[in-house]
């Protein structure tokens, strides 16, 4: 190819660029000036008065309508009974009062606004008008005269190089111990739980009573894959720790054919297939009471932890980290339910001592 | 008869032969065989007890076995009652459409005498929960508010505050109470359907159960008052936060977004 060509070199003429010509290239002064805002356009409303007129009777339209609806609003509220039920499509059997409120309050709130952003957009002046930056630093002068102030000061206290140091070590010692009365004040935040934690009002011959009927239970009560729930007797609704109490000690009660209960010290701990579990969730104390009669699983609808209530309401899913505490029960003289004494563990989620 | 026969070697003949044929033995069967629903005579219920074991032998044997002592693919059904048998059936729950999880309601199978007569049969396999009488479930002799306190202890931990229904383990579920006839709610609480547990009378007497289904006829029907309007499905706080910081918030910012995209110049760029 070579020998056919020539060297690079030997290019003629005619195929050769064109020399450029040494001049100079119009730049612009700066590439990235600042183009400034754009030439005001002006709107319908500036130009045409009759659009202007317009404009403000719609304005002024929809401030007289939030007026009415104001007016609407009061009217409803006086006249319309509180337990007033009309049907509404789409809504339902919804309480008139609440509608007729809620309509003309929001109608007048919208028109408000609405007649504000009409009003801004149409007829105040729309003019952009720039707002130049500038320095956020002092200039050196005011800086020097603070700096100066400021040291005059520290030199007159005395806080500051060498002098009256005793003085100034016990105003930063008294400064540091002050906080310290808002750290003791948090001790009455409420006497520490101690061992409440550890103890229900559950006890030895305590009987278990129906929630529901509030009578005591008897164990030809409770059938296969039923549920119960249940409390221990003497907890009365009206005593001012009643909620404190049930909080700990609530229990749900199911059977199950013996033959199905796979924990062999749960079986033990109930009374013939009947089972006594707490029902607060281990893990942030949610009623644990979604029993399944065919899976004999029990969920707690907080985050779904599933217990195994066939085997020690062992945790089979979900975030708790202990099974259901489990209550020994047995039958008194009365041939009624009882408990053999307190739940083996606390009851409900873990806490920090009990580890 | 010529016209006929010169026809009988016809391409079609033999689809016409065909279909008379066939309309001809479905004919004589419709009129010479027995009458399919045997129309029982509710006094007699030892007759009953025979027709549904008739219809129990063809629409649900298959499953829970020829006795009704279950199997594999079904649960016994001795001692469950003729509430049970009558919940399940004139709710079409049962026969099931296929096996899963859950057996859905849907609709129903089995005539009204059908399903006493099932209900007869299977009630005489085993004592069990009888159907309740009509006074045991009128939600107008209940006390709803009564009934709402029972129903947040005992029902509301699967089926929500105001009976909408909620989810169980793998695919099983609480249904939505939604407009569910009295005697069903009943016999539900009193027999416990699939992964329901019961409520029998020792643990929840019959004037509690009529409490529950006034709180829902209170709560939970077409009828039911509504003061707010939308229910966004009764879960409370949640839904209608969401609802008011997803749609409420979104329509607050398409507003906005709209108003800045229409400009108010006369010359519209």
């Amino acid at each position: 190819m070579s020998s056919e060509t020539g060297s690079s070199k030997d290019v003629s003429e005619e195929h050769l660029p064109t020399a450029q010509e040494h001049g100079t290239v119009t730049v612009a002064d700066d590439p990235f000036a600042d183009p400034g805002l754009p030439a005001h356009e002006p709107r319908i409303q500036d130009i045409d008065e009759k659009a202007a007129k317009r404009s403000e009777r719609t304005v002024t339209l929809l401030f007289v309508l939030s007026s009415l609806a104001t007016v609407g609003f009061i009217v409803s509220f006086l006249l319309i009974p509180i337990d007033k039920i009309v049907y509404i499509w789409p809504f339902g059997h919804v309480s008139g009062l609440n509608f007729a409120l809620g309509w003309t309050l929001g109608l007048a709130l919208f028109c408000i606004g609405a007649g504000a952003v009409h009003w801004s957009r149409t007829l105040m002046s729309d003019e952009e008008v720039p707002d130049e930056r500038h320095q956020i630093a002092a200039s050196p002068e005011v800086k020097a005269e603070v700096l100066a102030e400021f040291r005059a000061g520290t030199e007159e206290s005395g806080i500051g190089f060498g002098r009256r140091k005793m003085m100034r070590n016990s105003l930063l010692g008294a400064l540091a111990l002050v906080p310290l009365s808002g750290v003791v004040l948090l001790r009455d935040l409420g006497p520490a739980p101690g061992d409440k934690l550890r103890h229900t009002a559950w006890d030895a011959g305590k009987r278990i009573v129906n929630e529901n009927t509030g009578l005591p239970l008897r164990p030809e009560d409770i059938t296969v894959g039923s549920l119960t729930q249940a409390m221990p007797e003497g907890l009365d609704l009206h005593d001012h720790d009643f909620h404190a109490q049930i909080a700990k000690a609530a229990v749900m009660l199911v059977r199950l054919e013996p033959d199905d209960i796979k924990d062999e010290q749960s079986a033990e701990w109930g009374h013939e297939g009947i089972l006594c579990f707490s029902k607060i969730c281990t893990h942030i104390g949610c009623p644990a009471t979604l029993y399944e009669r065919q899976t004999h699983h029990a969920l707690c609808p907080c985050h779904q932890s599933t217990f195994d209530l066939a085997d020690g309401a062992r945790v089979l899913f979900g975030p708790a980290g202990h099974p259901l505490p489990q209550l020994r029960i047995t039958t008194n003289d009365d041939g009624e339910l009882v408990a053999l004494g307190d739940f083996a563990e606390p009851p409900g989620p873990s806490f920090w001592e009990r580890g | 008869m010529k016209k006929l026969s010169a026809r009988r070697r016809h391409p079609l003949a033999a689809l016409v032969v065909l279909l008379f044929a066939l309309a001809a033995t479905g004919g004589l069967y419709t009129a010479l065989a027995p009458a399919g629903e045997a129309k029982a005579e509710a006094s007699d219920s030892s007759l009953a007890i025979e027709e549904g074991k008739k219809l129990y032998a063809v629409g649900c044997s298959s499953c829970h076995g020829m006795g009704g002592q279950g199997g594999s693919d079904g649960p016994s059904l001795v001692g469950v009652g003729a509430a049970a048998v009558d919940f399940q059936v004139s709710t079409g729950r049962m026969p099931m459409q296929a096996k899963g999880p859950q057996a859905p309601k849907k609709p129903k199978a089995y005539t009204p005498e059908e399903t006493a007569q099932l209900a007869a049969y299977i009630a005489s396999l085993g004592p069990g929960p009888a159907i309740p009488e009509s006074s045991a479930y009128n939600p107008a002799d209940g006390d709803s508010a009564k009934g709402g306190e029972l129903f947040r202890t005992n029902c509301a931990q699967c089926h929500n505050f105001t009976g909408q229904g909620g989810a169980l383990t793998h695919g099983k579920y609480a249904p939505n109470l939604h407009d569910v006839e009295p005697r069903h709610i009943y016999q539900a609480m009193l027999t416990g359907p699939q992964a329901m547990p019961s409520f029998p009378d020792s643990t929840l007497t019959p004037e509690q159960k009529r409490d529950i289904i006034a709180w829902l006829d209170a709560v939970n029907t077409s009828e039911s008052p509504n003061p707010g309007g939308f229910s966004l499905g009764g879960f409370g706080p949640v839904s209608e936060g969401l609802y008011a910081w997803t749609f409420g918030i979104g329509v607050l910012i398409a507003a906005a977004v709209w108003i800045a995209a229409h400009t108010a110049k006369a010359r519209k760029s």
